[in-house]
């Protein structure tokens, strides 16, 4: 108590120096919470539109190999064969795969897939697609279509369709045209019941989304899948929960993780720049700090040698000037994080994407700033402790 | 040597200075403090009087020798059990006030109180405004040193160092940069609390007026005590 009441006395004394590296803590700390939230918003964002359109984690056969061609002697005579299309193997039990999978631990949403390459026509306009045939909710909590639809509903019933934004243009469609399906020597007559953008130009221009039966039977595998795909809780998790089901199912498994190295690197890149950055400024902060402080143990050490012989421990005298460090460390972490905010703020509009200065942050700000402080404030506190209070009244340290 | 209960005594002390080639200050100290003793230490500079202070005072430690404060002996005390012994047996006078800046008047009166007790605390107000209303400065209590004489924060010094009750108080040049008449005021009021109180006070002085004034006077040569009884029997040239 003592401590913290002399410790606010001597800031409240010392007052151009204590605002004046309050104001350094403050800045500091603002660009420590802007960077970490303009980081953060960066990144939720391209993984916002990398997982939009894809399953965190897809469960499917390996593709199906040709095999060479041999006489009736069982002799080869061409080994090499060129694949019309890339065809997946049957889902042996894709039902019980379905059940491990869901029953796997992270696990919060399953949908069984058919999917592969088809022709979709309407009047002259004739475009390649990939038909994808699912049940509407499963795939929804995978991929959420009806969050994205900009025409039309979310419904895959009959012979309802569910295309991309760029694939109704290219065929002129709208909602309520028709469209024929062709895969192989099987075409079907679908419907368009509404229109989506998920952000990706990929997925707008090529998905033609309807139900699992449709799908099934223009593709040709009546009771079959080609793939399930997972949604996992934490994201990152991904690729582990992808080896457990792998596992379970042993069934080749692909996480998001996998198939994104790229943007994987580029992720934990930006990682290692943002902590760096975040070092750097909070050394300047506990360098400015510690050298405010030092400064004033030499200042004070009259006082702190009066101190000493009216009875104050040398305990209490660390503990003052460690209060002093918490003190900018915490006052500064509000300020901080209030201009970090407003800066945020300021700035979104014109960012592609939200800059979030959320709770969590402010916390880690918050304790990091205080930690700072206190560390920075440790070895200026361990002089004024350790001053011979006797040359301290004298003036001789 | 006097026939009150003792509440100091020194018994050869001895203080060096320096690593390798020392330098010995103290040559082996006797001296005794009663209890409500007004005693004077005087002595040409250099003679050791601030170092015998400071060991007094329990800020160094003798190199050889024994100190004790009401008969309990301190060289073997830790620093933590030192520093409260001195916040609860010794006042503190300096020759500069030393008053925190950053303390109201009141503030720096009850900080002895604070520090024994591990905060500033409203029950502390009462007898340090006591205190303040004895040294005539009442008035003052929410005032800053800054906005005080040099007079006058010397008598908050004063007040600052009762604020405990101790039963010794160091005074080391209380009057050194304090002019005649405000120096006659300071020591008169040092003499007052000497009065009322059990206090013994030890004061530091170069002046040989205000130490007549003491009941009893030490006279320290080069690290060595020359004279020890009444003002009285002072070399005459020393009384002029």
């Amino acid at each position: 108590m003592l401590a913290l009441q002399l410790a606010w006395r001597f800031l409240r004394e010392g007052r151009t120096q204590s605002l004046l590296i309050l104001a350094g803590v403050t800045i500091g700390i603002a660009a420590f919470v802007f960077v970490s939230a303009i980081i953060e918003g960066l990144q939720v964002n391209l993984l916002e539109q990398t997982l939009g359109s894809q399953a965190h984690i897809t469960v499917a056969p390996e593709e199906a190999s040709p095999r060479a061609l041999m006489d009736e002697s069982g002799v080869a005579f061409a080994r090499r064969i060129e694949p019309s299309e890339p065809r997946r193997r049957p889902f042996d039990q894709w039902q019980r795969s379905v059940r491990r999978i869901e029953a796997t631990e992270g696990v919060v949403a399953t949908c069984p897939k058919v999917s592969g390459s088809a022709l979709a026509y309407r009047g002259a306009a004739e475009e390649a697609v990939k038909l994808v045939g699912a049940d509407a909710d499963r795939l929804r909590r995978i991929v959420d279509l009806r969050a994205h639809l900009i025409e039309g509903t979310y419904r895959l019933g009959g012979e309802d369709a569910v295309i991309g934004t760029t694939l109704a243009r290219k065929l002129g469609a709208s909602v309520g045209d028709p469209v024929r399906v062709r895969s192989g020597d099987r075409e079907s007559l679908l419907r368009i019941v509404g229109v989506f953008d998920l952000g990706n130009e990929m997925v707008n221009g090529r998905w033609l989304v309807t139900s699992l039966r449709n799908a099934q039977t223009l593709l040709n595998r009546v009771g079959d899948i080609t793939e399930i795909d997972a949604r996992v809780a934490e994201v990152y998790d991904a690729e582990r929960i992808a080896r457990e089901i792998e596992a379970r199912t042993g069934v080749p498994t692909e996480s998001w993780m996998e198939r994104n190295r790229d943007l994987l690197t580029g992720l934990r890149s930006q990682d290692a720049s943002t902590t760096m950055i975040r070092i750097f400024v909070l050394l300047a902060v506990a360098m400015g700090i510690a050298s405010v402080l030092s400064v004033t143990v030499v200042q004070r050490r009259g006082q702190i040698g009066i101190l000493r012989a009216v009875g104050t421990s040398r305990r209490i005298v660390l503990a003052v000037f460690l209060w002093q460090g918490l003190l900018f460390g915490l006052a500064g972490a509000l300020l901080g994080a209030m201009l970090g905010a407003v800066a945020g703020e300021l700035i979104e509009s014109s960012a592609l994407f939200e800059i979030s200065v959320t709770p969590g942050l402010l916390l880690t700000a918050l304790t990091v700033s205080v930690a700072t402080g206190v560390f920075a404030a440790y070895l200026p506190a361990r002089r004024a402790a350790n001053l011979d209070p006797a040359a301290a009244i004298r003036g001789d340290e | 040597m006097n026939a009150r209960p003792q509440l100091l005594e020194l018994e050869s002390v001895r203080k060096s200075y320096g690593d390798g080639v020392t330098t010995e200050i103290l040559h082996g100290i006797d001296l005794c403090i009663g209890e409500g003793e007004l005693v004077a230490l005087v002595g040409p500079s250099g003679s050791g009087k601030s170092t015998l202070l400071n060991l007094i005072g329990l800020l160094d430690q003798p190199t050889q020798g024994r100190i004790a404060i009401e008969g309990r002996a301190v060289e073997n005390l830790d620093d933590q059990a030192l520093t409260a012994l001195r916040g609860e047996k010794l006042g503190f006078i300096f020759q500069s006030h030393h008053l925190l800046p950053g303390l109201t008047v009141i503030e720096n009166v009850m900080l002895p109180s604070a520090a024994a007790r591990g905060g500033f605390q409203t029950s502390m107000r009462a007898p340090s405004l006591a205190l303040l209303d004895a040294m005539g400065l009442g008035r003052w209590a929410e005032a800053w040193p800054r906005q005080l004489s040099g007079g006058m924060q010397q008598r908050v010094a004063v007040a600052r160092a009762l604020m405990n009750e101790p039963p010794l108080v160091l005074a080391d040049e209380p009057t050194g940069n304090l002019d005649t008449e405000t120096s006659d005021q300071v020591f008169d009021l040092l003499r007052q609390q000497n009065a009322d109180s059990s206090t013994a006070f030890l004061i530091v002085t170069h002046d040989w007026d205000l130490a007549r004034r003491c009941e009893r006077v030490i006279e320290l040569v080069d690290g060595a005590v020359v004279y020890e009884g009444p003002p009285a029997g002072l070399r005459p040239a020393k009384q002029d």
